[in-house]
């Protein structure tokens, strides 16, 4: 528990589902060091593309007490991984010095394993570079020293127009991010898998 | 989980070459038999190593993955698939016994890794069981036996009887273990839940939108989309034909036709196994809006 682990804590309470982690996390790593991330038929009737992060909706609980709960979904660059151990190539990775989950697009064959093994289904294949593709928490903009260091975080962090998505170390106790998974009650999804995701999540609150 | 033909093709045909191999092993045929037993056999492994390579993004990358042998089944199986194969053809060059061993011990290291591919996936449950690698094994041997009583029908007619005898026993052992893993799967409960997907707590939740209005890889790759008669077309051929009508044709002296329409069936079975697959991530896209 030394070693950095940098992660999103995504507050539930405050998201409203307006998607703009979504477009600015596509605009970034769509024209970053990375290369493309491909859309297939984009203007047509039956458009698909690859993406790192998406926005659900839940509608939940009885009628009239119901709540519609947006809810932004990607890589939560968990502690232990399985999509790691089983890559054949070691394309996907973890890294030691922050805890980022990487897939090296130089090395991976395509064959989509790592997704069968990661049960939240945070990776997308890329249709026309046909390598595994997922959030990288942006890691060539928070560390890149020609940006103001208020600008060193993820693109999807900077868009949030309500601050819903806190960036930072979750092994640092002091961080924001950890201060706020312990006082306003963070978990992390499906905990059953015992995957111990980075990522957690804030609840509602009234 | 969606089918994908490649997987299904690799899996059933080496497979059968395993088994074919095994079988002719076991029995030690002299002459036309075993170099043509064992030239079948190759030619079944090989077309399910080129089947093999039509699953990958990248084929022409495919050597890197015998990189990560010390935790993937993956690796694992790419590595022991060609050495299986140069032992089979240095076998059925020399004879040795010793390459023979070597053989059979790479055949079964095969099976295991096959079958640990899809056991090792903790939360696919219908695959997470001990079944998963009894029933790749023994369905692999049940056609690879039944391709030897075809072949030793044409090439070597007093085996026959004897490969018979031996692909209705262990036919019918694999088709115990496939029923098994049948019935335990429909009694599964799922243990993911939208509840703990989202971590949500008031109860009903729905989903309303995925994010995304057209599809995506998420319900392309782990969706098998077809209508339930489908599956359940599915599932009465894989009954069907994995095993009774075999054996009948098997006991009616038809062991090429026998062959052929198990095969049919163990791709039916291998396309159930991936569809009646009930991935977690799916939890996240049931609504498309």
């Amino acid at each position: 528990m030394t070693t950095k682990q940098l992660a999103l804590v995504i507050d539930l309470n405050v998201c409203v589902g307006c998607h703009a982690c979504v477009t600015s996390c596509k605009s970034w790593n769509n024209a970053g060091a990375a290369g493309p991330l491909t859309d297939q038929n984009p203007y047509g009737a039956d458009p698909s593309g690859t993406f790192f992060n998406r926005v659900q909706t839940f509608e939940a609980g009885e009628f009239p007490a119901t709540e519609t709960v947006h809810f932004p979904k990607s890589c939560l660059h968990c502690e232990d991984p399985p999509c790691v151990p089983v890559c054949p190539t070691g394309a996907s990775y973890k890294r030691a010095e922050d805890g980022i989950v990487l897939v090296d697009y130089d090395k991976c064959i395509g064959c989509k394993y790592c997704a069968w093994a990661c049960p939240y289904g945070a990776r997308e294949i890329d249709e026309q570079q046909q390598v595994m593709k997922k959030c990288t928490l942006c890691v060539d903009r928070i560390y890149d020293e020609k940006l103001p260091a208020a600008d060193r975080k993820p693109a999807c962090v900077l868009a949030c127009p309500t601050s819903a998505r806190i960036f930072g170390d979750v092994h640092d106790p002091e961080s924001e991010a950890s201060r706020a998974i312990r006082e306003r009650g963070g978990y992390a999804l499906m905990p059953e898998w015992e995957t111990r995701p980075a990522n957690h999540y804030l609840p509602r609150r009234k | 989980m969606r089918p994908a033909w490649s997987v299904l093709l690799f899996t059933t045909l080496a497979g059968a070459g395993q088994g074919l191999f095994l079988a002719l092993f076991a029995a030690q045929p002299q002459g036309r038999l075993m170099q043509a037993g064992l030239a079948t056999s190759l030619a079944l492994l090989a077309a399910g190593l080129i089947a093999s390579f039509f699953h990958l993004g990248h084929p022409e990358r495919a050597w890197r993955a015998a990189a990560m042998w010390r935790t993937s089944w993956l690796s694992r199986e790419v590595i022991v698939l060609p050495a299986f194969m140069a032992l089979v053809a240095a076998y059925g060059w020399t004879q040795s016994a010793l390459l023979g061993a070597l053989a059979v011990a790479a055949c079964l290291a095969l099976f295991a890794c096959t079958g640990m591919i899809y056991a090792c996936l903790p939360f696919l449950q219908e695959w997470r069981s001990p079944l998963t690698l009894v029933n790749f094994t023994l369905l692999g041997c049940a056609s690879g036996l039944t391709l030897a009583a075809a072949l030793a029908a044409a090439l070597e007619p007093a085996l026959a009887r004897g490969y018979v005898l031996a692909a209705l026993a262990v036919g019918a052992a694999a088709y115990l273990g496939r029923l098994a893993s049948l019935f335990r799967n429909a009694r599964l409960r799922p243990k993911s839940t939208l509840a703990s997907a989202t971590g949500i707590p008031q109860r009903p939740i729905v989903q309303m939108s995925q994010g995304a209005m057209g599809g995506s890889f998420n319900t392309r790759e782990f969706f098998h989309g077809r209508p339930r008669a489908v599956v359940r077309a599915a599932r009465w051929t894989l009954l069907a034909l994995v095993f009774p009508v075999p054996a009948a044709l098997l006991l009616a002296g038809q062991a090429a036709p026998a062959f052929l329409l198990q095969f049919a069936g163990l791709l039916a079975e291998r396309w159930y196994f991936f569809a009646e697959a009930k991935h977690p991530q799916n939890l996240y896209y049931q609504a498309i809006a």
